[in-house]
């Protein structure tokens, strides 16, 4: 029996750039992140309105993960797949919007559509919700993305059957610096599912 | 009361990011919830927010909303009800 696992697909997202197993397929220069990533949505003709309402959080995470699981996942069916995301600045980019939307007690309006994206997970609800993951999921916050952690959990969930694939990455978003990589792991694949290779494409 | 909806229309598809809808394609009596614009509850915790910080109305029974909310028209004729501001 075959107890290797392998990464079947990758995409990153940074500097207005989206690129899909190392190949740029989109640029999108000189505007803002909104702008970036609304036109990378339509970009790869992904069609799912509540995208609109998400935080810059959220719209990161989705974005980069549809492009993998669009191919992947059986429409209208449960599908078995994990995800084991992290980041560094947690949900703070949100926090820190809907602190001010409460700061002055004249003008106090908070938002309820803001306050909940004010949890780093809820990017992998998002993405739990368009594809009917109800498998395991986990979002960690580390001062750095750990390959070792994130490898070794997800090789545990597919060998203790947890999941048949393990969607992971690293999903940061603060004040317009991002980054996104997300990859599959699976039975099949391109590479390898080791430390070595996820390294190599994270810092490419 | 026209120029109320229009500007209803207008805060609505702004305050919940209504991409791709414009103020023509929202009709009066359209539901707002279900299969109108398909708004959810989070939608509607928003509505209350926009009648409070534009309008002035407080809303103090949530449960209030499932008669205010049904379209733009009956939000209208509340607000011009009940304004404050």
């Amino acid at each position: 029996m075959n107890t290797e696992n392998y990464i079947s697909k990758y995409c990153q997202i940074e500097n207005n750039t989206v690129f899909v197993n190392g190949e740029k397929l989109f640029e999108l220069k000189d505007v803002g992140f909104s702008e970036f990533i609304k036109n990378a949505y339509k970009e790869f003709e992904i069609e799912y309105p509540k995208f609109f309402k998400m935080d810059n959080l959220s719209k990161l995470a989705f974005v980069t993960s549809e492009i993998i699981l669009k191919d992947v996942c059986e429409k209208d069916q449960e599908n078995d797949i994990a995800i084991v995301f992290a980041n560094q600045s947690s949900s703070l980019d949100t926090d820190v919007k809907y602190q001010n939307s409460i700061q002055d007690k004249e003008n106090y309006f908070p938002s309820p559509a803001v306050f909940v994206y004010t949890l780093p997970n809820i990017c992998v609800g998002e993405i739990s919700i368009k594809h009917q993951l109800k498998s395991e999921n986990a979002f960690f916050v580390f001062e750095n993305f750990n390959t070792k952690f994130i490898t070794n959990y997800a090789n545990q969930l597919i060998k203790s059957r947890k999941a048949e694939s393990v969607l992971c990455g690293w999903v940061e978003f603060y004040q317009e610096k991002y980054k996104s990589f997300v990859y599959l792991v699976s039975k099949d694949g391109l590479l390898f599912h080791n430390e070595k290779n996820i390294n190599t494409l994270y810092n490419k | 009361m026209e120029s109320l909806k229009v500007e209803l229309k207008a805060k609505i598809i702004e305050v919940l990011n209504l991409e791709d809808i414009s103020v023509e394609d929202i009709n009066d009596n359209d539901p707002l919830f279900g299969e109108g614009l398909g708004l959810d509850s989070i939608d509607a915790l928003e509505l209350i927010v926009l009648l409070d910080k534009n309008y002035g109305i407080k809303l103090t029974d949530p449960k209030d909303g499932k008669a205010i909310f049904q379209s733009v028209e009956t939000m209208a004729a509340f607000i011009a009800a009940n304004r404050k501001k």
